[in-house]
């Protein structure tokens, strides 16, 4: 890889050792993926922040790299592995908030803002067409290909930590234009009405299209939220992490349907119901906001949950960032939610937070929450947003 | 015998080859403790990477691995060397953090366990 004789400089250790560590591991990642320069990127989002996934060796890396690392763009954080005030209510042990707390100190001696969300788009790290980006999270990976337009690859937790204390990222992948056609036509014949249909259109997509670009036609009209599902679901369940869909998302008249094609029908819909949804009626955990709420989510739960009460064996939790959390307090969203005996989950969410063995079932929007959730032991039932209300209400589906 | 490959991360060492036809994954796979491989069904399960040369095709898993193979290195259960078919990012940024000599490219089948392995920059050397 041909470097300029600033990068070269920041390879020999001239600005100290996390930009000596960065440099080292965005040739090596160039080196290995074929780049033949580096190029500067507008903004980070680092993944990798839950003490949960990171345990002692990622806290002690961190430490050590926040010791003379500045970020030199604008960089967001992923979510933590616990609200980062409200931890005790949501039943995280002392020991765990302690470490992770450590954690997001290390972040915030390095200048990064302790954002804690996946959605970093909806809280002021808004990514414009054609920008060139290092984030991680990959629902927002999908979400900045492939909603606005951007260009970053999914990137680990350290390189893209690398990527924002240079200030430039290896060019290849998902940065170069021919690397970004779509190579499979993937026509949808059937209704998408509510929230979770994005979901489970994704795992059809995503088990159709398993590590391809997915040009999708027969959409006809998408909401800001239905495509955060989306993103979410199709990435999870096997698509690279952009796609295009006709008539909605920005370049897709600029790319050839590809020749190859597959259809989405109703049967094909409800199969990824079915293999979402586990054989289970009795539900300890209600969680909506896989990706974050946004602050209409809330508006809805809250308006759902008015004068209501969230039954006494089933926790439910909203996840959101902590600025959304702000709007609604404002807006007394957060007060009927409480009221009704609802949580707050700000900075963190069901993918990240030490769960595994604390519920049985969960109830959900999310087809992504489901997967990580079969991981920490629970069976899933995926639907729309009311249904997951009267499921916290009555502790059962229906 | 001696062969090039492409330095992932550059550096000396010498030991005994530990060799496996089989992906690793560090996150999970093995304990950062003690060096000893604990995924079930693997071929080196219940062995200790530590001190070893680790010739194996590639990682998987989680990318958290990375941040495993650093505290192996703090630990001192790491392997003094590793050699790779064809490297993935996972052990290749574990390998720069924790400052392991890596090398990958090479021709695996070459090597046998318990083989002596010199590690020099871009040179392998079986003796």
């Amino acid at each position: 890889m041909e470097l300029t004789n600033q990068e070269q400089a920041m390879l020999d250790g001239k600005e100290g050792y996390a930009v000596r560590k960065s440099m080292e591991i965005l040739v090596a990642l160039g080196e290995i993926f074929g780049a033949k320069n580096l190029i500067a990127v507008d903004s980070v989002q680092v993944a990798g922040v839950s003490y949960h996934n990171l345990g002692d060796a990622g806290l002690e890396f961190l430490d050590t790299l926040s010791k003379d690392g500045k970020v030199k763009v604008l960089t967001t954080l992923n979510p933590a592995g616990m609200d980062l005030e409200n931890w005790q209510q949501l039943g995280i042990s002392i020991d765990f908030a302690e470490k992770q707390t450590l954690v997001i100190e290390a972040f915030q001696r390095m200048g990064i803002l302790i954002s804690c969300t996946c959605t970093p788009y909806l809280i002021g790290n808004l990514p414009l067409y054609g920008e060139h980006l290092a984030w991680s999270e990959s629902s927002a990976v999908t979400f900045a290909n492939s909603v606005l337009g951007a260009k970053t690859n999914r990137e680990g937790g350290p390189s893209a930590l690398a990527a924002a204390f240079v200030g430039k990222t290896p060019c290849y992948g998902l940065h170069l234009d021919k690397m970004r056609a779509p190579d499979i036509h993937v026509s949808v014949n059937t209704e998408i009405s509510k929230l979770s249909d994005w979901g489970a259109l994704g795992y059809a997509i995503g088990k159709k299209a398993e590590n391809k670009i997915p040009y999708i036609t027969g959409i006809k009209t998408a909401q800001l939220d239905e495509l955060k599902s989306f993103c979410a679901s199709t990435v999870t369940y096997g698509t690279k992490p952009l796609f295009y869909i006709k008539g909605i998302t920005p370049g897709a008249e600029l790319q050839v349907q590809p020749s190859q094609t597959v259809s989405i029908e109703s049967t094909d819909l409800k199969s990824a119901y079915d293999n979402i949804n586990d054989d289970v009626s009795d539900i300890d955990f209600v969680c909506v906001g896989c990706p974050h709420c946004s602050i209409k989510e809330i508006q809805e739960i809250a308006e759902l949950l008015r004068d209501k009460k969230v039954k006494e064996s089933t926790e439910f939790w909203v996840a959101t960032s902590r600025i959304a959390k702000h709007h609604a307090d404002n807006r007394g969203y957060t007060a009927t939610i409480e009221a009704a005996g609802g949580k707050f989950a700000c900075d963190t969410c069901m993918a990240v937070a030490p769960l595994k063995g604390r519920f049985k079932a969960l109830a959900t929007t999310s087809a992504k929450g489901c997967f990580y959730s079969r991981q920490n032991l629970m069976k899933t039932k995926m639907g729309s947003i009311k249904e997951c209300i009267d499921a916290a209400v009555t502790g059962k589906w229906n | 015998m001696e062969l090039k490959g492409r330095i992932i991360y550059k550096g000396k060492a010498q030991g005994e080859a530990l060799v496996t036809s089989m992906p690793i994954s560090f996150y999970g796979g093995v304990d950062p403790n003690t060096g000893v491989i604990i995924e079930k069904g693997h071929e080196l399960q219940g062995q200790s990477v530590k001190g070893k040369i680790l010739v194996f095709p590639q990682g998987k898993g989680s990318t958290v691995g990375s941040y495993t193979l650093y505290r192996m290195k703090k630990n001192d259960t790491a392997p003094v060397a590793m050699i790779n078919k064809e490297t993935e990012t996972i052990v290749a940024v574990g390998a720069i953090i924790s400052e392991i000599p890596f090398v990958d490219k090479v021709d695996i089948l070459e090597f046998k366990t318990g083989n002596k392995v010199t590690v020099e920059n871009d040179t392998v050397t079986i003796i």
